[in-house]
């Protein structure tokens, strides 16, 4: 990004800047607009708790990226969130105890993903049908595993994954905080993180440039599939049950906030800056409209128009330059 | 000058770093065939997307008819009878050619298309151009030469005075062209300015009635064709003489490479053998469908052979798909660049280094920056490639610049055989000379060099052996020093047709 160096004009050097950093702006005008007008919003007991709010959806963006990423889409993360909770718990309940609990369901989060993978990559299906399918195959399967109620966990050592405080800082928070971290790394940082953007970028030049892509999209849906049963295992333990009927539209949730940070829809273009701008311009704005008794009702409309609004000053800017 | 046709002057355009068009000044006449030419980069496709409203210049003004005009999308530039036709044709398959030819104002009544007066309307249209096309057949189903004859008879429709053609001809047969001129002709003898833009010297001189050149996005020149020889309009779209565009020399062959034995697969009709050494330039010449890309593909391991084996260095080779091949040491450089080579959304660097990356990455996974950005600045120097910075997004780039970014992936490679699928296509004089000189330098340096070209003088002035495809098979391999025009090309035709004649 040096083209600032030819034309020294500070007028330019802002608008570089912006463009630069993208929603990361609108993210800091909206937390100082939200703290200087919204009582109580600047406080330690309201930032844990957007932080938490937007645990969850932070962690299986993280994947979602690298999905977008590389061209495809994943429609299942919801039901896979939801399964992946009703499986810890009945397995925890068993024999299992907590430790095969939690593997139990990532196992079967990564397999939901490895199906879809194989599906879309090696079969050549759609990811949008692929994962539509899987999307209410996963949910079917929480039904039946669960019998279609809520199950109770009996291991209170399990709730601290969801409820416990490390340093003051609830531990869903620490592990988003890690998944954001690990997730720009391997993205601007290893050769596969930049194959997977070559790959969403033109396909077929990727394959005769050498790389997998069969086995790279693979793995991209295996981990997604992985993380979003982390979700949900933590989710468990924060309502203490697996619920069969939970997480539904989350999926929608997560890639509204990849393609309102500014990760392409088509696939080529996304970095975790837009991610983390993403989740969190929804998590403030969610935060605020609680803080304001916003009834919840207006709140998916004043969602949707966030979305649309970033997503045309997005083509603004990119039609600009 | 009476002042009416299309009149260019001053037109600037500037994108962030790059000046692609500086004062521009010139006028097209009506009732004459202009041509546009200039080295890809020139500018030519430029001040068609300003022509065609889908840019607009940031200075200067475009006047018709002795009106200054601005036109702000395609829309306003068709009501003001300008329409220009391009290589990737805009239209629907999937619609009927007469629904195709009235796209966007549809004969209707009350809201309901009137299907009779569309199909009349259109077949009006089509005889106009003296074109016999059923107005009803799916636009899919329709031979591209005549896709673009229904693009014409869409123009027409629109009333369009002002035609520009960007490169037409690419793909069409021989006979095509001449109904393309035939109808062109038509265009200027009714009064129509047309401008033509195209690579084919040969097609410049035969149809066009006035030139300009344009070189480095700024004007060169506009005079009479008569006036000017093929070697001036060379010289003055690269700025330099060029001796001999092919730049061949002797070169000591080595031992074989690559030999193919009895190999078949996809798209080949009998067994192919063959054997390629080291420091040779193998050319491979045939017709459209005569089998050279899909052979390509096979050596390349993009596509899986039914029989045959292949041997680099003496040893068999197995290769399963491209990365088997690229770590043989054997590379592709496709026909279709924007479709099989480049990642048009990630920047030059970023191309350039998306397949070496894998071996200088720390620990096989870790990218190593400082190489990388010193391989790209290292390949950008030596093959000269035109960007204002590595981070460039490579659609940016010109066509032959694109080329070199793809051919400085390769080498950054370790490389034993280079294959080469129309190296040139669509590509300007000065690039492709830059390319030659550089198929020459890599057999010299050692490597096994095949290139597959339709264009006949390309084969035989780059090449030191010629293969010879037809239908499928190779019919032959002969010398550099044996080889004419008349013979290859007897060879590489359907055999009746060569027998009769």
């Amino acid at each position: 990004m040096s083209l600032s160096s030819s034309r020294p004009l500070p007028a330019s050097g802002l608008r570089l800047l912006l463009d630069r950093a993208g929603m990361l702006v609108v993210l800091l005008v909206l937390v100082v607009g939200c703290a200087l007008t919204i009582e109580n919003f600047l406080t330690w007991v309201n930032l844990r708790g957007l932080a938490l709010a937007v645990s969850m959806s932070g962690m299986v963006a993280c994947t979602m990226l690298f999905c977008l990423a590389a061209g495809d889409f994943d429609l299942s993360i919801g039901s896979t969130v939801a399964c992946a909770g009703v499986i810890a718990a009945t397995v925890m309940n068993g024999p299992g105890g907590i430790a095969g609990g939690i593997l139990a369901a990532l196992g079967f989060g990564a397999l939901v993903g490895f199906v879809n993978g194989w599906v879309v990559a090696q079969l050549g299906i759609n990811a949008l049908i692929a994962t539509l399918a899987s999307m209410q195959i996963v949910r079917g399967l929480a039904f039946i595993v669960s019998d279609g109620s809520a199950v109770g966990i009996r291991h209170e050592a399990f709730f601290a994954l969801g409820n416990g405080t490390w340093l003051g800082v609830p531990v869903p928070v620490w592990i988003t905080l890690g998944c954001f971290v690990l997730a720009g790394l391997i993205l601007e940082r290893t050769v596969a993180g930049r194959n997977i953007l070559a790959i969403g970028g033109n396909a077929e030049a990727a394959r005769l440039a050498g790389i997998d892509v069969a086995r790279l999209r693979m793995m991209v849906f295996a981990v997604q599939g992985a993380v979003a049963a982390l979700a949900g295992i933590i989710l468990a333990a924060r309502v203490t049950s697996g619920q069969p009927n939970t997480s539904q539209g989350f999926e929608l949730e997560v890639i509204s906030a990849c393609v309102l940070g500014g990760v392409s829809l088509t696939g080529g273009v996304g970095r975790i800056g837009f991610v983390v701008a993403g989740v969190l311009i929804m998590g403030v704005v969610q935060n605020a409209m609680n803080l304001l008794n916003v009834a919840t009702f207006y709140q998916y409309v004043a969602r949707g128009a966030i979305l649309l609004a970033a997503v045309l000053y997005d083509r603004r800017k990119r039609q600009r330059g | 000058m009476s002042g009416s046709g299309l009149s260019f002057s001053g037109i600037t355009m500037e994108f962030p770093g790059v000046k692609a068009l500086e004062d521009v000044s010139f006028s097209v006449q009506p009732g004459t065939i202009h041509a546009l030419m200039g080295e890809n980069g020139a500018g030519k496709s430029t001040l068609l997307k300003i022509l065609s409203g889908a840019h607009v210049a940031t200075a200067g003004t475009l006047t018709l008819d002795g009106a200054p005009r601005r036109f702000g999308s395609t829309a306003d530039a068709l009501a003001a009878g300008v329409a220009v036709i391009y290589q990737e044709l805009h239209l629907v398959p999937e619609m009927t050619v007469a629904e195709n030819i009235f796209l966007g104002h549809l004969p209707a009544r009350g809201g309901w298309v009137d299907r009779t007066a569309l199909r009349a309307a259109a077949r009006q249209q089509l005889q106009f151009i003296g074109e016999d096309i059923d107005p009803a057949t799916r636009l899919g189903d329709l031979p591209l030469a005549q896709r673009q004859m229904v693009e014409i008879a869409k123009a027409l429709s629109r009333g369009a005075r002002i035609i520009a053609f960007d490169e037409p001809t690419s793909s069409l047969s021989e006979r095509e062209v001449q109904r393309l001129f035939a109808i062109i002709r038509g265009l200027r003898d009714r009064g129509c300015a047309v401008l033509y833009v195209s690579h084919r010297m040969d097609e410049i001189f035969a149809l066009c009635d006035r030139i300009t050149i344009l070189r480095d996005g700024r004007h060169v020149e506009t005079t009479a064709i008569s006036s000017v020889s093929r070697d001036d309009v060379v010289q003055r779209m690269v700025g330099r003489k060029l001796a001999d565009i092919y730049n061949h020399q002797p070169r000591t062959r080595g031992p074989v490479r690559l030999a193919a034995n009895a190999l078949t697969g996809p798209g080949l009709s009998a067994p192919c053998s063959f054997a390629v050494h080291g420091g040779e330039i193998l050319g491979v010449f045939g017709l459209v469908g005569a089998g050279r890309s899909e052979l390509l593909k096979l050596l390349f391991g993009a596509a899986a052979p039914t029989d045959g084996t292949l041997t680099l260095d003496g040893a068999a080779v197995t290769l399963k798909s491209p990365r088997d091949a690229i770590a043989a040491g054997i590379v592709l450089c496709p026909e279709d660049r924007k479709k099989e080579g480049i990642i048009p959304c990630r920047s030059v660097l970023e191309n350039i280094n998306l397949s070496a990356r894998r071996r200088t990455a720390r620990g096989g996974a870790i990218i190593a920056e400082a190489w990388e950005r010193e391989n790209a600045a290292r390949w950008i120097e030596r093959l000269r490639i035109r960007t204002p910075s590595p981070s460039q997004l490579i659609r940016h780039l010109s066509g032959g610049n694109q080329q070199k970014a793809i051919i400085g992936r390769w080498l950054s490679e370790e490389v034993r055989v280079f294959l080469f699928d129309e190296p040139t296509r669509g590509i300007d004089v000065g690039a492709k000379s830059e390319i030659y000189a550089l198929l020459q330098r890599l057999a010299a340096d050692g490597a096994a060099v095949i290139v597959v070209s339709s264009e006949l003088p390309e084969v035989l002035g780059v090449a030191d052996r010629i293969a010879i495809m037809r239908g499928g098979a190779l019919v032959d391999i002969i010398a550099r020093s044996e080889a004419t025009e008349e013979i290859v090309l007897k060879k590489a035709l359907p055999q009746e047709i060569s027998t009769a004649a």
